[in-house]
């Protein structure tokens, strides 16, 4: 292939029989070497996204290009320029980690002697040589992640689709993982679409976040960007004392609008920014306002999408009703 | 990259369908324990049946013999279909349609697997069968041929196996199968001649019912020799079965893997 692409989405709807629209007419652009971060909460309908643009499940309406082929008319042409890890680690627990490498080096072409040389390096890059050749049903989760995104590299592919690579692994493998990804993007070019639920992923990993809920994208950009719109820091104080939070109001009050805080504290947006934080601790003490705890707080993806959706981010997929692995 | 060939993905799928059936040392035992009890079961309960007047031999044994041959190669086709159904369900089958995979490939690679299997079991079977005193009439040559029908009868099987787990990709429903084929495999003329069994609507089943012919068509060469008409029609009905079935399941993969 000439010129190198990336991935262009254009009004994709998903529809399921007795269900909202898991997606609802999404647009989106991704550039070639670019890891965009695709965060939202459960059932908001990241992972019908990659399973629509990976070509295993067709589009109600819209259309998308994935390294230039159309992912309805040209399946074949997208499945061999993609890797993908997607949500569950799906493996067969009957076969060794070096097993499951060689099995997919031969179905994307490999000849027999560079599967072992590819399955090496693999096996060795996602740190699972000692395990090769043990059946990989006596793995933990977090080898078995690994394993999944060694597979998905094994016809060395351009795109790369994570779907929620990390969810529950422990913060060890989380940070393997992450590191890996990384790697991939910086030294290796390759274009990666990661799906998350993790704001700090999407922080670490992405150089464009899109935010999805209920099958829209509400925002897209750099997390800087995101995080700037929304603009000023907040503070938030724990006053010593119960009786006190009356007077903790009507100070914070000067600063900024009051947002939601933790119990028993109070928090507002800086309307100053951070360098008011200076002048709320004078304020306190020209009150004799006793605090207990005071914080700065950066804007997070999160207060993004509390700021875009009204909801926080955390749980705010427990109570939706669709199940995207139905997908 | 360029794709690997049709031979190379079969022969990796058929690769991974035996190593995974030959780690499970319980699936071997089913597959070749069960149906080899059943027949030292029915072999010695109804010996008494060869006295019957029109009884086409006098070893129950003998006439027995199909039996274990047809159950196991049910079990075979009941096995693969639920690793294929476990595939869909584990998201394993989706790994393997984002590789260049032909869809036919790994029908082929599945059924690779069940014809190893068959093939164990039929030379397992038939040497048990030796030892237990069954007489081939048919001598060496029918003994090949009866594994060859056993073989062909396994793949059958397993296409409509894989039929079942394409279309609901679900281990439950191609394992609740498993009591309809069995039920199918005892309507037939597997444990008296068709022109013995009493009850009208028995009869009429067991004629109708293809499963009758593959038994006819081995049990033919154990206890008459060869007989050109039952060999037609065991490995007619054998060949039809087994084209339906293939062709059903590599339709329901196409339809599967867009």
């Amino acid at each position: 292939m000439g010129q190198e692409r990336g991935i262009e989405v254009e009004n994709l709807v998903r529809e399921f029989r007795k269900g909202p629209r898991a997606v609802d007419g999404i647009d989106l652009r991704v550039e070639p070497g670019e890891v965009y971060g695709f965060l939202g909460p459960n059932g908001a309908g990241k992972s019908t996204t990659v399973l629509m643009l990976t070509t295993l499940l067709p589009p109600t309406s819209g259309t998308a290009t994935v390294a230039g082929y159309d992912i309805v008319k040209e399946g074949p042409q997208v499945r061999a320029s993609i890797g993908a890890a997607l949500q569950e680690a799906a493996l067969d627990p009957f076969l060794t980690g070096r097993e499951h490498l060689h099995l997919q080096a031969a179905l994307h072409g490999l000849s027999r002697k560079e599967r072992r040389r590819r399955g090496q390096e693999l096996l060795e890059r996602v740190g699972l040589e000692e395990a090769a050749d043990r059946r990989v049903r006596g793995y933990s989760g977090g080898m078995k992640r690994r394993l999944d995104l060694a597979l998905a590299l094994v016809h060395s592919p351009r795109i790369l689709f994570l779907d929620e690579p990390t969810t529950g692994l422990d913060p060890q493998s989380r940070s393997a993982l992450w590191a890996e990804v990384s790697r991939l993007a910086r030294e290796d070019g390759v274009t990666v679409f990661l799906t998350t639920q993790y704001l700090e992923e999407a922080d670490v990993l992405a150089d464009r976040v899109g935010i999805i809920d209920r099958g829209k994208i509400v925002a897209e950009d750099t997390p800087e960007v995101l995080k700037a719109e929304i603009g000023r820091p907040s503070v938030e104080a724990t006053p010593a004392e119960r009786s006190e939070r009356d007077a903790v109001v009507r100070v914070l009050s000067e600063f900024g609008e009051e947002i939601p805080a933790q119990p028993g504290a109070v928090a507002v947006r800086l309307s100053g920014g951070a360098a008011g934080l200076a002048d709320v601790v004078r304020a306190l003490d020209k009150e004799n306002v006793r605090v207990a705890n005071l914080r700065l707080d950066e804007p997070s993806l999160d207060d993004v999408f509390l700021a875009k959706t009204g909801r926080s981010l955390e749980g705010a997929g427990d109570d939706d009703e669709m199940d995207e692995a139905q997908a | 990259m360029t794709g690997s060939s049709f031979l190379t993905q079969v022969l990796a799928l058929a690769r991974r369908s035996t190593v995974r059936t030959m780690r499970q040392p319980a699936v071997i035992i089913s597959a070749l324990f069960f149906p080899m009890m059943f027949f030292s079961i029915n072999a010695s309960g109804l010996d008494a049946a060869s006295k019957i007047p029109g009884f086409p031999t006098d070893s129950y044994l003998d006439f027995a013999f199909a039996f274990p041959l047809i159950q196991a190669s049910l079990f075979g086709a009941i096995t693969a279909g639920s690793d294929l159904a476990r595939d869909i369900e584990s998201g394993f089958f989706d790994r393997l349609s984002l590789t260049p995979m032909r869809p036919v490939s790994l029908l082929g690679g599945m059924l690779a697997g069940v014809v190893a299997l068959g093939l164990l079991q039929g030379v397992v079977f038939l040497t048990i069968g030796l030892l237990m005193g069954v007489d081939i009439s048919s001598g060496l040559g029918g003994m090949f041929v009866i594994v060859l029908l056993t073989v062909l009868v396994a793949l059958g099987f397993g296409g409509i196996g894989a039929i079942l787990a394409i279309r609901t990709g679900s281990v439950e429903a191609v394992e609740s199968a498993f009591p309809l084929f069995f039920v199918a495999i005892f309507l037939s003329s597997i444990n008296l001649p068709r022109d013995l069994i009493e009850q009208d609507w028995f009869r009429f089943i067991a004629t109708i019912n293809p499963i009758s012919y593959l038994v006819e068509g081995i049990r033919s060469l154990v206890i008459t020799g060869w007989d050109p008409q039952a060999l037609a029609l065991g490995f007619g009905f054998a060949g039809a079965i087994v084209i339906v079935a293939i062709g059903g399941a590599a339709a329901s993969l196409r339809t599967r893997v867009a």
